[in-house]
């Protein structure tokens, strides 16, 4: 097997596989060791041995023999680990039976709401989920959230401990509380895409892996919990959003607005089935958040020019979202939509309004968007003032320079004339 | 698997002799339901921060300071041992403390010693 092979096998198979083990050694630290072990020994072996006939069912396997090993060495020093080892003898027998490929759909289930448990640091769920169900090493999710790397090694271990310490149950939640632990889940990939789709710091606008791997995990809970339609809802947002990657960042890793952008660059077959998966969210009444913003972005994947756009029902969409789930910037955002519907002074208004409510005072976009109407309307002077306030705001880069040029462009008709 | 829950509150509220006896009990039939169902190991109320005295040992020198270890905006005002299959299970008993509605309650597993 080539080393891409095994990378491959690695990134795809890597949640199922510490699912299994976690099932089999009762111990999320041991399973994470001991499958990290599995896989080093395979880019050892699998060139020279050829590679199994069975890759996942001999990475467990393997994994399992050195848990047990580490167990058995340390168990003489350690009771609890001692219990362990015995319990873990114990299920040899049922191990075999769960390394076939009909292993329990459940697993990793079960894994993904342990990952998400409410007790643990909303960033440490995120960490975790990246690690453990998309196989993402701890350098890659450090480099993703900009953080140094023994810090994130501290986060991980600490979520793990905690688990294993409090006891956070491995287990799908029973019925009752399903709905608000599944919103967590949901939270916790919609916290991901968000970060890869536009990064809060750094150079890189897009951070294409974390879309990937948020798409990744919305797919798996589609999958894993098909009643769900807010699963649905957030697997359609993440396709239609992440379908524009390649339209959004100049070659020269300048942002490119939605109206600039050129839409051959789209991903047709990413928009088409985010649009299925739309219509099939908003079957199900009432729609909720997620559909309802990836209803949204469907009305943008439609229009083939931005002239065709239909912001009237942006608008209309965006009127939903608020009575749902009311928010300055989900009124924010309608505003932009009536600007376009209904003309710029109107759009103008709702902006005021939140703003001398006092809201969004420390929001960068709050500023950009005012600015941008005032420039449409060439009241340069007040346009100014909004993108200085946004550039003093604003964290990340490519988006500071886009601002900067807005507002070299309005101060040049203050100084009289263009250019 | 034991879990200590600490409740913390607000000492300073005022209640009516009423308000007081209905959370009494509150209180007796909370404990009671978990004793029924073998969960309950150990629980008391204590006494208010007023009368807490706090103790260090320096240099050999031990020193005694009137009041709590910290002045907090709720303090600590009784505790729960609880015997729980796991921290779902722990949290849904200590939800079900009446000071979960208007202080806090915060669910330590307990460290297991192998003497």
């Amino acid at each position: 097997m080539a080393p891409l092979e095994l990378e491959r096998l690695y990134r795809e198979e890597f949640g199922r596989i510490i699912a299994i083990l976690i099932r089999l050694l009762g111990d999320f630290e041991l399973a994470e060791e001991a499958a990290q072990d599995a896989f080093a020994t395979a880019v050892e072996h699998w060139p020279r041995e050829g590679t199994p006939r069975n890759p996942r069912a001999w990475i467990v396997g393997t994994a399992r023999h050195k848990a047990i090993d580490r167990i058995r060495r340390e168990s003489r020093f350690d009771h609890k680990r001692e219990e362990l080892l015995r319990e873990t003898l114990l299920n040899n027998g049922a191990g075999d039976a769960m390394d076939s490929d009909s292993s329990v759909p459940d697993e990793r289930l079960r894994l993904i709401f342990t990952c998400c448990h409410p007790a643990l640091a909303v960033e440490a769920q995120i960490a975790l989920s990246l690690r453990t169900l998309c196989g993402l090493t701890t350098e890659e999710i450090a480099r993703a959230f900009l953080v140094p790397v023994a810090t994130m090694a501290q986060r991980l271990v600490r979520a793990r401990r905690k688990i294993i310490a409090a006891r956070i149950p491995y287990e799908v939640p029973s019925d009752d509380i399903l709905p608000e632990r599944l919103e967590a889940v949901l939270a916790v990939v919609y916290l991901v895409f968000n970060e890869g789709y536009a990064a809060t710091h750094g150079d890189s606008l897009v951070r294409a892996d974390l879309c990937v791997e948020a798409v990744r995990l919305a797919r798996i809970l589609c999958e894993l919990i098909p009643s769900s339609s807010e699963g649905r809802g957030l697997l359609a947002l993440t396709l239609l959003h992440d379908a524009r990657r390649d339209a959004r960042i100049s070659a020269s890793g300048e942002l490119v607005l939605l109206e600039d952008q050129d839409r051959t660059k789209w991903n047709r077959a990413q928009i088409q089935e985010g649009l299925e998966l739309v219509d099939c969210a908003l079957r199900d009444a009432p729609a909720g958040p997620y559909a309802l913003q990836a209803a949204i972005a469907a009305v943008h994947s439609r229009a083939s020019r931005p002239a065709d756009t239909d912001w009237r029902q942006i608008a209309a969409l965006y009127g939903y979202l608020m009575r749902l789930r009311p928010s300055p910037v989900v009124e924010l955002n309608r505003a932009v939509a009536v600007a376009m519907a209904e003309g710029v002074e109107r759009g103008l208004q709702l902006i005021e309004a939140i703003a001398a409510r006092g809201e969004l005072a420390e929001y960068y976009l709050l500023f950009a968007a005012r600015g941008d109407l005032l420039r449409r309307l060439e009241r340069w002077y007040e346009a100014a003032k909004d993108y200085r306030a946004a550039l003093r705001l604003v964290t990340a880069e490519p988006e500071r320079r886009f601002l900067a040029r807005r507002l070299a462009e309005v101060q040049a008709h203050l100084r009289g004339g263009p250019g | 698997m034991q879990y200590m829950l600490l409740i913390y509150e607000n000492e300073a509220r005022k209640l009516s002799p009423a308000e007081q006896g209905q959370l009494m009990n509150e209180y007796m039939t909370f404990t009671q339901d978990i004793v029924k169902a073998g969960k309950f190991k150990a629980g008391d109320p204590l006494e208010p921060t007023s009368t807490a005295t706090t103790v260090h040992v320096r240099n050999g020198k031990t020193v005694t300071t009137d009041g709590p270890f910290a002045e907090t905006k709720e303090q600590l005002g009784g505790y729960y041992l609880v015997e729980a299959k796991d921290l779902d299970e722990a949290v849904a008993i200590a939800a079900r403390i009446p000071a979960a509605r208007t202080g806090s309650v915060e669910v330590r597993p307990i460290r297991k010693m192998n003497m």
